[in-house]
């Protein structure tokens, strides 16, 4: 044992007791118009010097335990096999994502009406990290302004029933086109801007956006937000009690059965199903097709994509304006599923939690996307003491993600291509 | 088909490249060869429009291109290695191919999501001549690869047979042999020869080792501290003083 | 007369805020002058320093110490030995692995320590907002008894003073200690310098600490000066600072002490004259300007694409 690596360990301890103790040690508490301190309870104390013991036994058998680490069998007996065979891969796969389809169709109506409810919510944040996981993880261009577009998607949906009485059918295309040409128009200045920049700038955006949403109290209500907007209703028929629109005619009276409030929850979980399944469908097929490959041929390496005759701008731009297009989507499906909307729905925050759906699930990969989307909205709900720890947990896992795993829980998989010999 | 006149690029003070002309013919092996930092990655660029020349005229065609975009130039039809390999590394090896086919990505969305015959036929259009070139290249094999696995001596083929895929007029290879073995080198030169014999395409070459380019280039330009130096035939450049000094000078 | 005192108060606040903005900047400008990455979590290590200085207050005034330069040198003392300490471990877990890695992944790896050093703090602390006691009191006014008085207050005058000090401390310790001159080398040409024997690993762990401890100074003058802090405390005066540091020319010492206080006096003209909501939109729109039209900034070098 060297007496450098004593040291170097020592230090990392002391590091982490000054980082942790103030902190988590000693706590501000408000004491009348006074601030005072509080030293913590014991086990955060234990707890603090713990960690510190153990990053001063890390660190000083760092060597060791890395080597072992690496020498250690594979945890996943699955890993050595031989990949199945190409037809029969995608055969399975598709018998899988049907049954689960079939599954995911007939499940709402044995559950409870919260599980429906959050299972909507659900299947919003998919379609959300799917729109992403092109801007991200396909394109490789990182927009932290994502849920910009989600908003203007359901600003879209909230302002023009509340001043034009448009429905959720109308709403459905328009919020999505609409947010598609927000990505349009921003996207095209800000594009050529190098990775980074680009990140920061549609942050900016993001925040401008909300800003903005907020103080143009006019026309969106400001912090109030914009309340009373229709839910959708099916070939003309309401889910409401009363028919609140003049000739369409209740659910309920329709096929004689008595009014549930479960039918309208839903009805509006199909409908974001299905959408879902849309969207995964139709970013499959991009995926396969000239556009998709150019995207990641950018992210790969843009200046070899250029001398190749790809045109940054337009290739980046498709990439930022698909995205943009799906959040909208997703904003109009939010926004009639609450009912109403004001600017605390789309902060920062947002946006990150949709950015960690897409890093762990895998860039590029979508149905490690898809079930990223489903942990990371689910576990919260189902431990209810981690909710608080919720960001503190993504953000960690981003941290280590990046340093382990780079490609995500479920890298994506490269489809095969069969080629015949040419004569 | 190309003629550049006085071209001049200044990176604040620095003159990297000084009034270097050259022409290239239709159906020709032309070679910039130079000693390392003389200059001649920078011309590259300039042609392939990474970089906008601060002076001089490039024609291609008898165009003037100077100050292009870089992808509107390679659409025109000419296309560029790289110095250091630049593959799309986690792509397959016949994605590469594909991608290079794509230019013009106004391959209808809807025609692709729908996919319309016509959209179908242009895929495996594609698909074939991808096919074709990766057995050019003996590389069919190794076509659902990553780009980024394959040896080095493979991965210098990929980027040609790239380029090849997007039927360009002129080919330009920025020391396309660095880093080979001398079979290598070999087995290069002869694609080389047969892409100008066979394809009809022209290959304007950079290189800095003489030797390499000295049997298969028509013509050779040497260029020195970013001046042109000397050009002409193989034989002629090699009895110049000014190169000799040069390269002597160099060694 | 009332038109000049008005416009003088908005140039003073601007030039004050502007000042702790450029603290904050040097830690961006530093880390990325030499890895060439954005340090998304140093706006979180600013607000740790915040916290600390006011943890330390608090603790000092519970022991009934009441001097108040002894209150001040502790306190500045504790934020900078913390937010370094942090700055160092950030840059040591979550920056070093992914050095020389595709450029989104350094910088995916630092907006997850953001988040996870903001819930950090929040968990800890609560996220209710807490008290800065107002330790500096009194100020300078200028002007009528019945219009628009102008006031400089102590407490900006403290700001102004103490930046001039860390610039002028910075400045010195770049050009003539070792250290300093390693920097330099390094943000030159970060494989030259190793080669030629300077620690690079070592040169970029004490960028980050001298970039925190900077960004704790500004957390103990901006939460005297605001009067309170909170775990959000960070995330928007960190964007701010960046906006500074792109501003001057990213990469640029001094840039970032010019990008500081012209974007601080253009913020406290928009709330003079404009309203106090917009501020942040001005700051946002100049950033997107500044990049879409000048990418190098005022004072920046430009930079040549590699091929």
């Amino acid at each position: 044992m060297a007496a450098h690596n004593v040291k170097h360990a020592l230090f990392c301890a002391v590091v982490t007791l000054v980082v942790a103790y103030p902190i988590l040690g000693l706590n501000l508490v408000a004491q009348g118009t006074r601030v005072g301190l509080e030293g913590a309870d014991a086990s955060t104390i234990i707890i603090i010097f713990l960690a510190s013991v153990a990053v001063f036994a890390f660190q000083l058998y760092r060597d060791t335990i890395m080597a072992s680490l690496s020498k250690a069998p594979r945890l996943n007996p699955l890993a050595g096999r031989e990949p199945m065979p190409q037809a029969r891969r995608v055969k399975l796969e598709s018998w899988v994502l049907t049954g689960i389809i079939v599954l995911a169709l007939f499940w709402p109506f044995f559950v409870s009406r919260g599980s429906v409810d959050l299972a909507t919510l659900v299947l919003i944040y998919v379609m959300l990290a799917l729109g992403l996981n092109v801007v991200v993880g396909l394109a490789g261009l990182l927009d932290l302004g994502y849920v910009a577009f989600y908003a203007v998607g359901a600003y879209t949906f909230a302002l023009l029933s509340q001043y034009m009485g448009i429905s959720f059918w109308m709403a459905l295309p328009l919020g999505a086109l609409f947010a598609a040409l927000f990505g349009l128009v921003l996207g095209f200045p800000v594009l050529r801007l190098r990775g980074d920049y680009l990140a920061i700038v549609t942050l900016g955006f993001g925040e401008i956006i909300r800003i903005l949403l907020n103080n143009w109290t006019a026309v969106t209500g400001g912090p109030n937000g914009i309340g009373g907007i229709p839910e959708p209703t099916l070939f003309g028929m309401e889910f409401g009690r009363r028919v609140k629109e003049e000739g369409n005619t209740s659910f309920h009276d329709t096929f004689g059965i008595a009014y549930s409030g479960e039918h309208k929850v839903i009805f509006l979980y199909l409908i974001a199903l299905v959408l879902a399944v849309i969207t995964a469908l139709v970013i499959r097929r991009l995926m396969r097709m000239p556009v998709g490959r150019a995207w990641e041929a950018l992210r790969e390496d843009e200046i070899a994509a250029r001398s190749l005759g790809l045109s940054r701008t337009a290739v980046k731009l498709s990439a930022f304006t698909i995205g943009a297009f799906f959040a909208g989507f997703a904003g109009t499906v939010f926004a009639s599923k609450q009912g109403f909307i004001s600017p605390e729905s789309f902060v920062f925050l947002e946006s990150a939690i949709i950015l960690a759906i897409v890093v762990l699930g895998g860039m590029g990969s979508q149905l490690g996307v898809i079930l990223a989307a489903i942990a990371v909205t689910i576990l919260p709900e189902l431990a209810r003491e981690f909710s608080d720890y919720r960001m503190l947990v993504f953000g960690a896992a981003m941290v280590l993600m990046m340093v382990w795993r780079p490609q995500g829980l479920m890298p994506m998989r490269r489809t095969h291509i069969e080629l015949k010999r040419q004569e | 088909m190309l003629d550049v006149q006085n071209l001049s690029m200044r990176f604040g003070g620095l003159l990297a490249v000084d009034q270097v002309s050259l022409d290239i013919q239709e159906h020709e092996i032309v070679s910039v060869i130079g000693p390392n930092g003389a200059g001649k990655t920078t011309v590259f660029n300039c042609l392939s429009g990474f970089y906008k020349p601060t002076g001089g005229k490039i024609l291609f065609e008898g165009r003037e291109v100077q100050g292009k975009p870089d992808y509107k130039i390679s659409r025109l039809g000419m296309v560029r290695t790289f110095q250091h390999v630049r593959l799309f590394n986690q792509m397959s090896v016949v994605e590469n191919l594909l991608v290079a086919q794509h230019r013009h990505l106004n391959t209808n969305l809807l025609a692709g999501l729908i996919k319309t015959p016509n959209y179908r036929e242009r895929e495996k259009k594609s698909l074939d001549r991808a096919a074709y070139w990766l057995d050019r290249v003996g590389l069919l094999e190794l076509a659902n690869r990553d780009a980024g696995n394959l040896a080095y001596g493979q991965q210098r083929r990929l980027e040609i047979a790239r380029c090849m895929v997007t039927e360009p007029k002129l080919l330009m290879l920025d020391e396309p042999a660095a880093g080979l073995n001398p079979a290598e080198t070999k087995e290069l030169n002869q694609l080389i020869v047969s892409l100008k014999e066979d394809y009809n395409v022209s290959v304007l070459l950079i290189e800095h080792d003489m030797s390499l380019v000295m049997d298969i280039s028509d013509r050779i330009t040497v260029i020195n501290q970013g001046r042109p130096l000397a050009s002409g035939t193989p034989s002629e450049v090699r009895q110049n003083d000014d190169v000799i000094k040069a390269y002597l000078g160099e060694a | 007369m009332q038109d000049l005192l008005y416009f003088s108060q908005q140039l003073i606040n601007g030039l004050t805020i502007g000042s702790t903005y450029a603290l904050i900047a040097i830690g961006y400008t530093m880390v990325y002058g030499i890895i060439g990455m954005i340090n998304f979590a140093h706006g979180e290590i600013y607000m740790i320093g915040a916290y600390t200085a006011l943890i330390a207050i608090t603790g000092l005034a519970t022991l009934g110490i009441a001097w108040l330069p002894l209150i001040l040198i502790v306190a500045l003392l504790c934020a900078i030995i913390v937010s370094s300490s942090m700055g160092w471990a950030v840059e040591r877990v979550a920056y070093r692995p992914v050095r020389g890695r595709h450029r989104l992944i350094p910088l995916i790896s630092a907006i997850g320590m953001s988040i996870f050093l903001q819930n950090y703090v929040h968990l800890a602390q609560g996220s209710r907002n807490i008290g800065f006691p107002a330790l500096i009191d009194g100020s300078f006014r200028f002007g009528s008894g019945e219009g628009f008085q102008m006031s400089i207050s102590y407490m900006q005058i403290t700001i102004f003073i103490t930046t001039l000090i860390c610039m002028t401390v910075l400045s010195l310790f770049i050009s003539r200690s070792r250290i300093g001159r390693a920097c330099r080398a390094v943000s030159q040409d970060l494989g030259m310098a190793n080669l030629l024997g300077i620690d690079t690993n070592r040169i970029i762990s004490a960028t980050f600490v001298i970039g925190a401890a900077l960004a704790a100074v500004a957390g103990l003058l901006l939460g005297m000066y605001y009067g309170s802090v909170d775990p959000l405390f960070g995330f928007i005066a960190g964007l701010k600072a960046f906006t500074a540091a792109v501003l001057g020319g990213i990469g640029s010492i001094p840039g970032a002490m010019l990008g500081g206080l012209i974007l601080g006096v253009a913020e406290s003209m928009t709330s003079g004259y404009l309203s106090g909501e917009y501020k942040d939109v001005v700051a946002f729109s100049l950033l997107i300007l500044i990049l879409l039209f000048k990418p190098t900034g005022l004072l920046g070098k430009p930079e040549v694409e590699k091929i």
